[in-house]
């Protein structure tokens, strides 16, 4: 018995221990000061994709934090679309994602392909979150009304309201051609969505 | 039984040692850090390195090395990149510093495709190394990037931290001004 009681302990000792061990593994500019609000080790994915490979992304228009409204369709039969959904404004790994997209300018040119950030924050929150990461190059649109409907209709929404972190590419037929739905508590490397874009040469 | 104990235990006893509880500070040793001998001849050579396999920072044939930790994501670490290697050409234009000082960068977080990205996009001129699993930016007490260390290397292959900031990058002149005195070289 006492054994039993010995080897339990051990098994919740070492995977909390492994729990922590992962938990903090993100690297966090210092641009954001003591701002980043710590979440913790999430559910790495909390909603059921509505979405496929092969078929038509959903349109959408939503506004974007420069002011106008930008539309999915509009790229159609023009340029090629990374969508990059992230979870939420002020938040670890989030806010460690878009800069490094925003160094990456030549790469998504030369693909073809426009690149839009989508969170369900509202445009002043990310207004004040986007001034961090320094002049960024493409739109920042907000799913915030009604709250994270864009989200909801690829199945990226969680069940605490924010979204998943998801990369899609559509191909300028609007034609969704790789869909990366992230566990949310990594940041997804940039190699796997350049390989994306470049399967769409073929 | 025994093996299953070992298996459980694991975590918990590596754990210290793969997650510093603090970065790294003046007056300490580095934390173990093996980093791969860079593949390309005149990287060697600026380290003064030879052969294959892994290295550790001390073994750099030089009297001070400044290690930056950053990440090709960090935007203090993008507006930084270009005062960086401008602190690298006024050490390698500096005869008397030249061959002492070296200058070396670890991108927490980014794999080698990213740490390649980010030294074609700023033209980074010194070495930079992926730490794609975090494994070196755990050992350094998980600190924000852009993150500075100056290392003394002594005559007799010991070691140790003589300088430790984060961010708050003066500019080139001030940086090597400040790193030639904490290392003895002024």
């Amino acid at each position: 018995m006492n054994k039993k009681r010995v080897l339990c302990f051990i098994l919740i000792t070492g995977v909390l221990s492994l729990s922590v061990l992962t938990a903090t593994a993100f690297g966090l500019s210092d641009a954001y000061k003591g701002n980043i609000y710590q979440m913790g080790t999430l559910k790495p994915i909390d909603s059921v994709l509505k979405v496929k490979v092969g078929k038509l992304a959903p349109d959408f228009t939503l506004p974007s934090v420069s002011g106008e409204k930008v539309s999915l369709n509009q790229f159609r039969g023009k340029r090629n679309v990374v969508l990059s959904f992230v979870p939420a404004a002020w938040t670890p790994v989030c806010s460690d994602q878009w800069p490094g997209y925003n160094i990456a300018k030549d790469i998504f040119n030369q693909y073809d392909a426009v690149l839009l950030g989508i969170t369900v924050d509202n445009i002043p929150t990310l207004f004040a979150w986007t001034n961090q990461m320094g002049q960024l190059w493409f739109p920042v649109l907000s799913d915030f009304w009604p709250h994270g409907a864009v989200a909801k209709r690829y199945g990226l929404l969680r069940s605490n309201g924010v979204s998943e972190r998801a990369l899609f590419v559509i191909d300028k037929k609007g034609i969704i051609r790789y869909i990366d739905v992230h566990d949310i508590n990594k940041r997804p490397p940039l190699e796997d969505l350049v390989g994306a874009l470049e399967k769409l040469k073929k | 039984m025994v093996i299953t104990v070992i298996t459980l235990l694991f975590p918990i006893t590596v754990y210290p040692a793969l997650t510093a509880a603090k970065p790294p500070e003046k007056g300490e040793v580095l934390p173990l850090i093996n980093l791969p001998i860079p593949k390309s001849p005149e990287e060697r050579n600026y380290l003064g390195l030879s052969g294959s396999g892994l290295f550790k920072i001390p073994q750099i044939k030089a009297n001070a090395v400044i290690v930056e930790i950053f990440s090709m994501y960090c935007p203090f670490c993008q507006k930084d990149a270009p005062g960086v290697n401008e602190l690298y050409r006024l050490i390698e234009n500096n005869i008397d510093v030249k061959n002492k000082v070296k200058l070396i960068g670890v991108g927490a977080g980014n794999s080698p495709y990213e740490v390649e990205v980010f030294k074609k996009t700023y033209n980074v001129p010194f070495p930079l190394f992926p730490d794609k699993d975090f494994t070196i930016h755990k050992t350094c007490g998980e600190v924000r990037t852009p993150y500075y260390m100056v290392v003394k290397i002594n005559e007799n292959g010991t070691h140790q931290i003589v300088h430790t900031q984060l961010g708050e990058y003066p500019g080139a002149e001030p940086f090597l001004e400040l790193v030639l005195k904490a290392s003895g070289l002024k």
